[in-house]
């Protein structure tokens, strides 16, 4: 009773806290200086159709490498927490799937990859990116261990392919330093026609690797956990 | 004045299946609610006009965190016996 009002009054505090926002908001009928800047003079200076993938490849592209390293790290916990002893995975005792759920992942699951990386070459022309792009990738994943619980999936390829990408982005970062106007400037390659899948200067080649760097690093963590599943 | 409608129906099945994720007893059932409130919550950034945001809480929301849920939740199960 004493808590349960404790918890009553500490709410009422928030409320108080909060009403003076909630009456004094009219929303923005206009943009900001800086979103104005960015809606306005984004597709000259930067190419892209799609203005959220401007933003946040050219604009705020060394806060992208942060969030990619962010999921590198926790992925790289996960497999360090989660270590599978070599052939522990193999005298599993499985449930075969149903039928159903089988058949379906047969057909589904090349078309779930197609639409990941269908996402993310075409980040900088309809919406999505190299992270919608990836976290699709792995759900396609996702659906095919469900189906296949005994199925091996390469920790080498993953890993192959996260580094390499991972390394590429930042190759190309420290290119804009060196041959154009700076760190992951996108001003690289020319920017081509507006709205074409050539366009946008390095930004389709940066969500290409950004998208195989968030799909391995979820792969990862998903087959970790799968692999993991029958150990005590 | 449709979409307002619909964006407050649904944030009150939001509401709704926040608040059954948090109390029923059953964990499978909380797991699925804090599910679906991933996908009423990506309707509801595509209604706001974010389809960018939306595709995101879709896949890594309401499908790759559920299934990394249920998979923990097996793991737990295991090693308490």
């Amino acid at each position: 009773m004493v808590k349960n009002s404790l918890i009553f009054i500490v709410l009422i505090g928030f409320a108080v806290l909060l009403a003076d926002l909630f009456v004094g908001f009219n929303g923005n009928t206009d943009l900001n200086t800086l979103a104005n800047h960015y809606a306005v003079s984004g597709p000259e200076e930067v190419g892209s159709a799609n203005l959220v993938t401007a933003v946040v490849v050219t604009y705020r592209g060394l806060d992208t490498l942060g969030e990619v390293t962010i999921l590198f790290l926790a992925a790289a916990i996960v497999s360090f927490l989660l270590k599978v002893e070599a052939g522990a995975s193999l005298n599993r005792k499985l449930r075969s799937t149903s039928e159903i759920l089988d058949t379906a992942s047969r057909i589904l699951v090349p078309v779930i990859f197609l639409f990941g990386i269908y996402v993310f070459i075409n980040g900088h022309l309809s919406p999505g990116g190299g992270f919608q792009g990836g976290a699709i990738i792995a759900s396609g994943l996702v659906l095919m261990l469900l189906a296949q619980p005994a199925k091996e999936v390469g920790h080498k390829l993953i890993t192959l392919v996260e580094s390499i990408s991972g390394i590429s982005f930042v190759l190309i970062g420290v290119a804009g330093v060196l041959f154009a106007a700076g760190f992951l400037d996108n001003k690289l390659l020319s920017l081509g026609k507006f709205g074409t899948i050539f366009s946008a200067g390095v930004i389709p080649i940066i969500y290409i690797f950004v998208g195989l760097k968030v799909g391995a690093e979820l792969s990862g963590i998903i087959t970790n956990l799968h692999e993991n599943q029958n150990e005590a | 004045m449709i979409n307002l409608i619909i964006a407050i129906v649904i944030g009150v099945l939001i509401l709704i299946m926040a608040i059954i994720a948090v109390h029923h007893k059953n964990i499978v059932v909380g797991i699925i609610a804090a599910g679906v409130v991933s996908l009423f919550a990506s309707i509801l950034y595509l209604l706001l006009a974010a389809p960018d945001v939306a595709m995101t809480e879709a896949a890594i929301g309401s499908g790759l965190s559920t299934i990394i849920f249920f998979y923990v939740l097996n793991k737990i199960k295991r090693q308490n016996g």
